[in-house]
């Protein structure tokens, strides 16, 4: 599609009232482009989640616009939030959140059913993007048999396998050793370059800007600085090559995987 | 299978303690109906037995009778009135009334008699196993069930006995003819009834009427009604309903089956509204994670209504194979449990609608999720 993917505009968010407001979120603009990762940076309480949330259609900005895929979502009820989130939105989590009872195909599979999309092909889709985040030998394991980064890449694999056009990580990587960290990060940023999505990685850690095209910097709910990958502001991300990084995060998958695809 | 049966059955089955904690609810709640609804079939089954055994069109009873057993009496006058109603063929009377039945040591049982005449128009003893009922016609001849073998010190047929002091002996021997109220039915002629009972030969307690072939039944019963005073005239299931009706509901005993049964659903969709509930809360971050990806209230829904349906399923087959044991072992009862086809399909009705019920609590519980809590955690 041309156009931003995410496209917010002047959103403003206020919990509680009286002695209790607390404004979380202070006109922020911003918008996601397909083919981009973008990384959001800012401190504890800062509204990474709030705008994160937002920016997926789960919590309703107390002013301001925001339109995912041309749709806006001003006023929409629930339900209809839900069904942008089905069609356009995939989500990364910081504690997976896979589903215990599940195999590793099943939690794939399942953000697929929700769309009504089962069967055959399903299930071929669904083994087939397993098998691109590496681990087409883990298909029939359930979650308490797999490491944390075998985990997280099966949430990633959750995440694209409807095909949406944004995919929004909430610290991905948080819970992770540094090259499991590395090897999320460099997934998300092939599903971004690959395959032309809009992705979204909030993030404490400034070793991973090396993967971002863009960095946005929040802090008490207003976005203070951008950079791009032309800018060189910071000079912490000039320190991060992404090739190297590429390199080490590679090691942990087989040949044939989501970072092999798109590079011959 | 589809996923979210797969979903929702291995969330059940994970935690075991609690899905045998959920399924004991349900099979005590779905016996305890069963038992209860069973009792109240079988009762009503029994309080009609004689009614339901009789050859008749129309039951002709005192104004005041409320069922088989009722010790109003009518004038024997009635029958002549009756038979001049236009299509009735025949009016036999019937005798009931408590009598003492003299055991071997002398000491007294209550029975419960009832003379009829054999023409083919009365009430004859059924199951016969041993001698005829044609021997009953003979005076002092009298027929007893053999579940009553205890009670009466009898065995077979030659035995003697007492009744009212006068010398009986038994002539016929029937199976499985009992009386709710556990007094003997004894079966003998209508002239040696009255004679057992002390009633007065001018009286009788019921008539039973018979139409002329190809008479409207109905249209005789009224024509009975507007031409005999004092009486009540009844096709045998006005007569059934009329009994079941008394004795159910009249005594309160049918009203105390029906609180047991409805109690035991309450408990029954308790326990399986608890389970569910805390299932359902267990496993919130799941729900939150459904609703995160775009999953419809619907689809999340039809996780929980799978979870209690297959608490449904399960608990009713385990209750189903109880019942049926019960029935078993309850066959021979002096109060039998009766569960008939369409009984076991409104129980297995029962049970699902019971279990989705169960299942609102937790399916409100998930509306509330909020899918931000997964961010937040």
């Amino acid at each position: 599609m041309t156009g931003p993917i995410i496209d917010a505009r002047s959103v403003n968010k206020i919990y509680g009232s009286g002695p209790a407001r607390v404004q979380a979120l202070k006109d922020v603009s911003l918008t996601l482009d397909g083919g981009k990762l973008t990384v959001l940076m800012g401190p504890s309480g800062s509204g990474k989640t709030t705008l994160l949330s937002i920016l997926g259609c789960m919590l309703a900005p107390t002013s301001g616009n925001v339109e995912v895929c041309g749709v806006s979502t001003n006023g929409a009820r629930p339900e209809e939030l839900a069904r942008i989130r089905r069609q356009h939105i995939g989500f990364v989590f910081q504690s997976y959140h896979l589903f215990p009872t599940l195999t590793v195909t099943e939690n794939v599979l399942l953000a697929l059913d929700v769309r009504g999309d089962h069967g055959p092909k399903g299930i071929a889709k669904a083994k087939e993007v397993v098998a691109s985040v590496g681990l087409a030998s883990k298909m029939g394991s359930f979650p308490r048999e797999l490491s944390g980064g075998e985990q997280q890449r099966v949430a990633i694999a959750r995440a694209i396998v409807a095909e949406p056009s944004a995919i929004l990580a909430d610290e991905p990587t948080a819970s992770l050793d540094a090259t499991n960290g590395q090897a999320t990060m460099a997934i998300l940023s092939a599903i971004a370059r690959e395959r032309e999505r809009a992705v979204l990685v909030v993030t404490h850690d400034p070793r991973l800007f090396g993967f971002a095209d863009r960095i946005l910097y929040i802090e008490d709910g207003s976005l203070t600085r951008e950079e791009t990958a032309d800018s060189k502001a910071d000079p912490m991300r000039t320190v991060v090559d992404r090739d190297r990084m590429e390199n080490v995060a590679r090691t942990k998958f087989p040949a044939g995987s989501i970072l092999d695809q798109g590079r011959s | 299978m589809s996923l979210v049966f797969t979903l929702a059955s291995r969330n059940l089955f994970q935690d075991r303690p609690r899905f045998v904690a959920s399924l004991i609810g349900i099979v005590f709640s779905v016996v305890l109906v069963m038992v209860q609804i069973g009792l109240y079939f079988g009762f009503g089954r029994m309080v009609t037995t004689m009614i339901d055994h009789a050859s008749t069109d129309i039951w002709v009873i005192s104004s005041g009778a409320k069922c088989f057993e009722d010790l109003s009496v009518l004038n024997t006058g009635i029958r002549n009135r009756l038979l001049e109603v236009d299509g009735v063929a025949e009016a036999t009377p019937v005798v009931v009334g408590f009598s003492a039945w003299m055991l071997p040591d002398g000491a007294m049982t209550p029975v419960f008699l009832v003379g009829s005449e054999f023409n083919g128009g009365g009430i004859s003893p059924w199951n016969v196993v041993e001698g005829t009922v044609q021997s009953l016609a003979e005076s002092g001849t009298v027929g007893v069930d053999r579940s009553y073998y205890d009670r009466l010190r009898v065995s077979r047929v030659g035995e003697a006995a007492q009744i009212r002091g006068m010398d009986v002996t038994v002539g016929v021997i029937t199976d499985g003819i009992r009386s709710f109220t556990t007094t003997p039915y004894v079966f003998t002629n209508i002239a040696d009834a009255r004679s057992y009972i002390g009633l007065p030969a001018s009286f009788t307690s019921h008539f039973l009427v018979r139409v002329k072939p190809g008479t409207d039944i109905e249209r005789t019963r009224q024509a009975i009604l507007s031409h005999v005073a004092g009486i009540q005239a009844l096709t045998p299931d006005q007569f059934s309903d009329q009994s079941r009706s008394f004795w159910l509901f009249g005594t309160g005993a049918g009203a105390a089956l029906f609180a047991g049964a409805l109690l035991s659903v309450i408990v029954g969709t308790a326990i399986v509204a608890q389970t569910l509930y805390s299932s359902t809360k267990e496993h919130l971050y799941e729900f939150a994670t459904m609703r995160a990806i775009g999953a419809s209230n619907g689809y999340i829904y039809k996780v929980i209504i799978w979870q209690a349906l297959l608490n449904a399923f399960i608990g009713f087959g385990l209750a189903a194979l109880i019942g049926v044991a019960v029935v078993h072992f309850t066959a021979k009862s002096a109060l039998q449990i009766v569960i008939t086809p369409g009984l076991m399909i409104e129980l297995f009705v029962l049970t699902v609608v019971m279990c989705i019920i169960s299942a609102v609590a937790a399916i409100v519980r998930v509306v509330r999720v909020d899918p931000v809590i997964v961010l937040a955690q």
